[in-house]
């Protein structure tokens, strides 16, 4: 009997979060400045899952991880220059937008499809990983609709700690209202699980895991279909970075705890 | 058909920062993954760690502490310390390593270059055992120096090289060694037990090292010449670390005065030994092995002080920016909220000759360390022929080089004849299929190559640095200026000093530049040029190919040409012409390889899809770029010329006064009156490029703030 897990990731790029990122009328809709030149990187929720995944695939001998990533082929490929160092997987490229404006039915249909294509993905020991929410588009429902194009039914949102127990038991903490978690057990795979922060520091680069990785990852860059977006799936009205507020008041000569109390008194708004 | 000519509309503007894409199609390594991991890698700790502690203050004391002594480990996790290692001993990068660890320097470098000396300095340790150790002393040290694998338990152990001594000898004289070694002990039948008395001075690495790899002459009848020796911390007798090294520069990198006296067995000298007559005979003498050794690792320095200059290019952009947010009646949406210094021309225009030194820079360093790659190959190639020859190193084998040199320069310039006949090409297959004619053309270009990186680039960069630094006003010179332009300026003076200060470089070139198969490589780059400036004549390649004709020129005439007094000009001991000439040759030379580079980009850049949104910009930027420099380099060059062959000849007449006879005087340097004013015709369009560069530098998009703390 086949023992550990198949764990899928479902993660992209996003762009490197010091830029510039200014929105602008693109051709085919909304788009930010210069994307394709900018420089890119996991997005960060996606790396958290990418990470706990291989966290979880060390810890069960069997185990495999994928990372299933829609985004343009030449900029995936500078990606896994440095993600192919932080922890073995085998990659399932799809050529295609990953810009935050795509329509994430559109999304999780191409994800969908080509995990459904893995010729060697146990879906009876399938876990779906990937992020609750994405760096350049906060939806957060893409894993709860690829999980549920693959028909998997039991999904954890908001996920911070995933434990096995004995008996193969997952044990699920979601994040919830109020700094709160949910503790939720399922008895196991397949479940879809959309990653918050998890536990685990990102792990160190090193060159040498890299190497293995590349074994796979650049045939599968090589043959990585092209995803059909076709953008229809809303309108935009108007995009436009968040407002960053600020007040200045000149004065001099404010005793500390005044200062403080102001400073108190404006965030409560 | 033009494609990049005259004016014909607003160019298209640099959109952001040349990134990893860029790179890695102007220094040929986009196919190479796993360069590009070791990159991203390094970058991760330069960025990460190596800035955090510059940012804490770790470089402000000259002890080996702690937070510097983690940053060792920092390396040897990402894979930087065994990446310099071969994969049989436990490394995991395939084939020559020049490239690859100047590309781990550069992203190192690029935020503090002590801590790519760190790195650099085992590799140096090791390089002797590398390049002529045994089979033996290569397994055993190399492996030793490749971080333990999940599931060892071993110590790593770290290198020193010892090669400079206390003053007055080595540093000025490398051929020159006060250190020792001695027989203490050799029994009949039995290894010989040998005792070296050493005292080094600036010796990187020695905080940390567990071996070094020793420069010692002959004390004892019973040894011949000199050598390289391994001593090891715990071989018998002193082994003091001695006192830190109060250097002003690379804090991050321990640098000591130790000093050795201690017992070793004989199989410890480097590349092994033969008893001949009772005396033991070292297999290499210390000068080959050093001469092996700096012919492969002088490359790396001179893209740590390129990569100080482009990575000043951000943080002055947004100080200049920037400069102005914050104060009173400065109100957002005006130019002067907006673009801050970048509304006046000259901070645009300085800006841009740091930039395009710093690109020159690594285009020459990058392309040196590419060709020292194939070097190895090339000369085992080489000695395997001559061996069947009968010919083994040393004079026989200068002879026999000798002696190919007409070979040589036919093959070079068959090279560069395209329309070759029958004949010709046959001949020219024949010459290439000979390795001997191979290693002596690429010898004669490597010996040109790496005195110009190691003297170009760190001089004229330190210059730059400088440059850069005054841009920023006071900041540039506090601790807390983004980016550590201060701390970088004064870096690339020790760059400009280790591994053969300038002098040394000047040297080498005045005899590598004057050797025909160099000079006949020269005249293809100048026409190469002349093609390039008919195709893209926006690249000042005309204005390179003009400033080359005139130097190779002035190198002929000062060849023969003698002074007012009668005395021959271009002489051994004449530094006064030939390291000037050799200064002009460096500028040339860096910047025909930025030419080259740039060619690259234009060729290949289009291919890739992540660069199609800019890539009309980003070839005009660097158009422009390299048009500016290469009337920069021209200029430098065009002036050094005049002076050398003007400035010897008697004054002929009064400042003052215009002579009659002006035709006469000057016959003789006709020529290179007339070479000049082509020089100075094709500058035409250079403060243009100038002027459409500064568009896109005030343009041009750049990140909300630095990726590394300050």
């Amino acid at each position: 009997m086949s023992t550990g897990f198949h764990i899928v990731v479902c993660g992209s790029l996003v762009p490197d979060l010091l830029q510039t990122l200014e929105p602008v009328a693109g051709p085919t809709g909304p788009a930010l400045k210069n994307e394709m030149m900018l420089p890119a990187v996991l997005d960060p929720w996606a790396g958290h899952a990418l990470f706990e995944a291989a966290h979880l695939a060390a810890k069960h001998p069997g185990s495999k991880v994928w990372l299933v990533s829609l985004g343009p082929k030449a900029k995936l490929q500078q990606l896994m220059m440095s993600i192919a160092q932080k922890v073995p997987f085998e990659l399932v490229a799809i050529d295609g937008s990953a810009s935050g404006f795509t329509d994430p039915v559109e999304v999780a249909a191409a994800l969908a499809g080509a995990i459904e294509k893995i010729p060697t993905l146990d879906r009876s020991r399938l876990l779906l990983f990937g992020g609750c929410a994405s760096a350049s588009r906060d939806a957060g429902v893409t894993v709860q609709m690829v999980g549920e194009r693959l028909g998997i039914t039991d999904q954890f949102l908001a996920a911070d700690e995933v434990k096995v127990g004995a008996d193969g038991t997952l044990t699920v903490l979601e994040r919830v209202e109020g700094g709160q978690y949910l503790v939720s057990e399922v008895v196991g795979p397949p479940c879809a699980i959309a990653w918050a922060t998890g536990n685990l520091p990102e792990p160190p680069n090193n060159p040498q895991v890299g190497m293995q990785n590349m074994r796979t990852l650049m045939p599968s860059l090589q043959k990585a279909q092209l995803a059909a977006l076709s953008a229809q799936g809303g309108t935009f009205v108007s995009v436009e970075v968040p407002k960053q507020e600020r007040k200045t008041r000149i004065v001099k000569d404010v005793p500390l705890d005044e200062m403080a109390r102001d400073i108190a008194e404006w965030i409560k708004g | 058909m033009e494609k990049d000519g005259s004016p014909k509309g607003p160019p298209a503007l640099l959109k952001t920062l040349p990134g990893d894409d860029v790179r890695q199609i102007m220094w040929r390594f986009a196919d190479r993954f796993d360069y590009q991991m070791v990159v991203q890698s390094a970058r991760a700790v330069a960025r990460g760690p190596v800035a955090r502690a510059v940012a804490k203050g770790a470089r402000n004391s000259h002890e080996w502490t702690d937070d510097k002594a983690a940053l060792l480990l920092e390396f040897d996790a990402a894979g930087i310390t065994a990446a310099a290692v071969d994969p049989e001993y436990g490394g995991y990068i395939e084939g020559p390593k020049n490239f690859v660890l100047g590309l781990l320097a550069f992203e190192l470098a690029w935020v503090d270059a002590g801590a790519g000396t760190s790195s650099m300095a085992n590799t140096l340790a090791l390089a002797p055992i590398h390049e002529r150790g045994t089979p033996e002393q290569k397994a055993l040290y190399m492996a030793r120096s490749v971080p333990p694998q999940p599931g060892e338990d071993r110590k790593i152990w770290r290198g020193a090289f010892a090669l400079t001594e206390s003053i007055p000898y080595v540093g000025v004289d490398t051929g020159v060694l006060s250190g020792r070694v001695r027989v203490a002990e050799w029994n009949e039948g039995e290894e010989p037990i040998l005792h070296v008395d050493k005292r080094g001075r600036f010796i990187t690495n020695m905080g940390s090292a567990s071996f070094v790899t020793a420069a010692v002459d002959s004390g004892d009848p019973r040894i011949k010449g000199s050598c390289m020796i391994i001593l090891e911390e715990t071989d018998p007798g002193t082994w003091d670390r001695g006192t830190p090294t109060k250097k002003l520069a690379h804090q991050l990198s321990s640098t000591r005065d130790p000093v050795f006296s201690l017992r070793v067995p004989a199989h410890r000298i480097i590349g092994g030994y033969t008893v001949k007559d009772g005396v033991i005979v070292p297999n290499y003498s210390h000068a080959e092995v050093i001469e092996a050794v700096f012919t492969r690792t002088r490359a790396t320095p001179s893209i740590m002080t390129s990569a100080k200059l482009l990575s000043a290019i951000e943080p002055v952009i947004r100080y200049h920016r920037r400069r102005f947010r914050g104060a009173a009646g400065i109100n957002e949406g005006t130019p002067r909220f907006d673009m801050g210094l970048q509304q006046k021309e000259d901070a645009l225009h300085r800006l841009l000759d740091v930039w395009a030194a710093g690109e020159a820079g690594a285009s020459l360093g990058f392309e040196t360390s590419r060709l020292l790659d194939t070097y190895d190959d090339i000369e085992k190639a080489k000695s395997a022929v001559l061996a069947t020859q009968g010919i083994a190193g040393g004079r026989a084998e200068l002879k026999a080089l000798r002696a190919r040199e007409k070979d040589a320069a036919e093959f070079v310039a068959l090279g560069a004849n395209k329309n070759r006949s029958a004949a010709e090409s046959a001949r020219y297959d024949e010459l290439a299929a000979d390795p001997v004619l191979k290693f002596m053309i690429t010898e004669s270009l490597s010996s040109v190559l790496i005195p110009s990186a190691k003297l170009w680039n760190t001089g004229h960069g330190v210059n730059m640095m400088r440059e850069a630094v005054s841009m920023m006003g006071g900041y540039g010179i506090t601790e807390d200026c983004p980016g550590f332009l201060g701390t970088k300026w004064i870096d690339g003076q020790l760059e400009a000093t280790y591994e053969g200060p300038e002098v040394v470089q000047r040297r080498q070139l005045s005899v590598t530049m004057s050797r025909p198969i160099f000079l006949q490589q020269f005249q293809t780059w100048i026409a190469n040029l002349r093609d390039v400036a008919r195709e893209h004549p926006s690249m000042g390649a005309g204005t390179l190919a003009a400033a080359m004709e005139l130097w190779f020129w002035s190198r002929e005439y000062l060849s023969t040409a003698k002074d007012a007094y009668g005395k021959d000009l271009y002489s051994n001991q004449r530094h006064g012409v030939t390291y000037p000439l050799a200064d002009a040759l460096a500028w040339l030379v860096a910047t025909y390889h930025l030419v080259l580079d740039v060619l690259e980009l234009k060729a290949k850049g289009p291919e890739n899809p992540a660069l199609a949104e800019g890539i009309d910009g980003l070839i005009s930027f660097y158009t422009d770029l390299t048009h500016i420099h290469s009337a920069t380099a021209a200029g430098e060059a065009t002036k050094i010329c005049a002076e050398l062959v003007f400035g010897y000849r008697a004054e002929s007449y009064p400042l003052d006064s215009t002579p009659a006879n002006t035709d006469d005087d000057f016959k003789d340097v006709a020529p290179f009156i007339a070479l000049r004013t082509k020089v100075d015709a094709s500058l035409a369009g250079s403060k243009l490029a100038k002027d459409r560069a500064s568009e896109s530098l005030s343009h041009v998009m750049i990140p909300e703030v630095l990726d590394y703390p300050v």
